[in-house]
């Protein structure tokens, strides 16, 4: 059957990607050699978030393990735009998929900046702006303001005709507002769920466990939520929407799908299974197939009566 | 700026694992002293290198009742062994939570998801400085497995090595006898029931007090204080060590960026991939916040 999918423009092999910052291409090639590449999970690969400057990340303990789940503060360590386009864009580029890079900066002019570097490069097909993050200039939330997000997508959105994806933050009273905003401004697709705010206390001190305080929760403990925003998220705007949150099978993707979602991210269950990813496609697939679809295409037109209620 | 990646060692010779998880059957667990001791047979692995780890997970009960463990475990090799339908490694591990409690109860003939050999492994003395010759290895509690791997590792080497293992008490001193019954040791006991009566970094101190502090690299795996005090000792003396440490992790394969080790120089390494094994010179401290968990 035809597995492919088309979203923000670009045609992928399949309809599973990894989620931001949850796969290293090449920490794992370092760790599995060219057989990964043999073996790709992925029909995309979005970068872990890159800032204008380098950063360190955020003091250890990073990671809390949770029901069905784990919370993590891990701050964002990249190299900055300098040392990802020097180091890590050649060896990204030898990935068998098209290579979607995710941005972060702290104002408009700093995105801008990023948007228009990253962007020029040939290696690059896509970029999701990782709207999570505060806007030095008005002291706001980007994704959590409509219009925040709108003017941000007003700023970036003519310096590059290549695909911009949003990727929203979950913590908000309804991420649809935010989604309209994106559109409104520009944006091609819309990618969410990011993690949820969470916390966790060390059993023997009744202080934080994260040494940052504070992280996000992920895994399977999220997934109905995700279900939900990206459901609330597709009935309110006509650009593509990439689902995730807690997907860990062929079903749990396949119901994504049915909420509307034009592809699909894997996260944390990679850190469980490096191909994960990989699975998930196999098993969507066939869930799809049983179902009697004969193509993503088929189901998109078949659950939007659903989704629009 | 601080550096986020952790120093690429000139020679690092990493064995690969096979992309992906693996089920594989265990074929062995038995008590010892406090720990116990579980084998697995891994048909489509490698021969690891001593110092490398795989994460685990129970095919079964994992994460079915509570939710817990939901991520897999990092686990250092104890041994490994090529046999004729595959590789036999063998892991020590201490009941001390929600994963280890689950992975101490593994039957014969239960499945194990396995990934691995993952990170970096023991540098041969040599690259530790040029007239460095012989080991001393350092270790206790459940740090004994990763240097028994590595004992064999440089007595087929033609290596000489003199090993000192220390342990809080008769509770905690589980594989001695399976992992190093072999060879002489020496013993330091913090309750005084074996060896010397007091902390095995004591015996190291000594060690390096002679000709050794130049002509033998020191190789240490441990409780975090542990490995803090030869730590401090070596890089106090100038003397080549590794350490073989643990850290928080959720992947193993530098994914989550979960097992930050705080360098030297300023900014972190991730311990799975740039680690477990690493030089005591490069690294600010061994006692990382959530280690030791």
């Amino acid at each position: 059957m035809d597995t492919s999918v088309e979203v923000a423009g670009l045609r992928l092999d399949h309809a599973v990607i990894n989620g931001s910052g949850t796969f290293d291409a090449i920490a794992a090639r370092r760790a599995f050699g060219d057989a990964l590449l043999d073996e790709f999970p992925f029909s995309m690969f979005v970068s872990k978030t890159i800032t204008p400057q380098a950063r360190a990340g955020n003091a250890p303990p990073r990671i809390f393990e949770t029901p069905a789940g784990m919370i993590n503060s891990i701050g964002l360590p990249n190299k900055g735009l300098a040392g990802f386009l020097d180091q890590d864009l050649p060896e990204l580029a030898g990935l068998p998929v098209p290579l979607c890079v995710s941005v972060m900066a702290t104002s408009h002019g700093e995105f801008a900046r990023l948007v228009e570097a990253v962007a020029a490069r040939d290696e690059v097909a896509a970029l999701e702006l990782n709207i999570s993050c505060p806007n030095v200039e008005s002291g706001l939330i980007v994704g959590e303001q409509a219009p925040e997000t709108l003017s941000l997508l007003q700023t970036v959105r003519p310096i590059t005709t290549k695909p911009l994806i949003v990727k929203l933050t979950p913590n908000v009273a309804d991420p649809a507002i935010i989604a309209r905003a994106a559109e409104e401004g520009g944006a091609d697709g819309i990618s969410l769920i990011n993690t949820l705010k969470a916390t966790a206390f060390a059993p023997g001190t009744l202080g934080p466990w994260l040494g940052a305080g504070r992280g996000g929760l992920s895994g399977p403990a999220i997934r109905p939520v995700a279900v939900e925003q990206v459901r609330s998220v597709a009935a309110s705007v006509t650009i593509p929407v990439i689902g995730m949150g807690g997907i860990e099978s062929g079903e749990d993707a396949l119901e994504f799908l049915a909420a509307g979602a034009a592809a699909v991210a894997v996260g944390t269950a990679t850190f469980r299974d490096p191909l994960a990813g990989a699975r998930v496609r196999d098993e969507l697939e066939a869930a799809v197939s049983a179902r009697g679809f004969a193509s993503m295409a088929d189901i998109e037109g078949r659950i939007s009566a659903w989704t629009s209620t | 700026m601080t550096p986020i990646a952790g120093s690429e060692r000139a020679s690092d010779d990493r064995v690969l694992a096979p992309p992906g998880r693996r089920l594989c059957e265990v074929t062995e667990n038995l008590a010892t002293g406090g720990y116990r001791i579980f084998s697995v047979l891994d048909e489509a692995g490698p021969q690891p290198r001593a110092g490398q780890f795989y994460m685990l997970a129970a095919a079964d009960g994992w994460g079915q009742r509570t939710g817990r463990p939901y991520l897999p475990r990092a686990f250092a090799v104890a041994e490994a062994h090529a046999e004729e339908d595959g590789v036999r490694v063998d892991f020590l591990a201490d009941d001390v939570g929600p994963g280890t409690e689950r992975l101490a109860t593994l039957r014969d003939g239960e499945g194990l998801w396995v990934t691995g050999p993952l990170g970096r492994p023991f540098s041969h003395p040599r690259e530790l400085g040029a007239d460095i010759a012989g080991a001393i290895l350092v270790g206790g509690g459940i740090g004994l497995a990763t240097l028994a791997i590595l004992r064999r590792e440089l007595a087929d080497r033609g290596v000489p090595v003199r090993t000192l293992l220390g342990f809080r008490d008769r509770k905690h001193s589980g594989g001695v006898e399976e992992l190093f019954g072999c060879c002489e040791v020496r013993l330091a006991s913090e309750d005084g029931h074996v060896g010397h009566h007091g902390y095995v970094t004591e015996l190291l101190a000594v060690l390096l007090e002679g000709d050794s502090a130049r002509s033998a690299a020191v190789y240490a795996c441990g409780p975090p204080l542990m490995l803090e005090a030869v730590r401090a000792l070596c890089v106090e003396r100038d003397v080549g060590c590794e350490l073989a440490m643990e850290a928080p992790m959720a992947c193993g394969f530098g994914a989550c960026f979960g097992c930050a080790v705080p360098l030297a120089a300023g900014g972190y390494m991730r311990l799975c991939t740039d680690g477990p094994v690493v030089n005591a010179a490069e690294i600010e401290t061994a006692l990382v916040p959530g280690s030791g968990h």
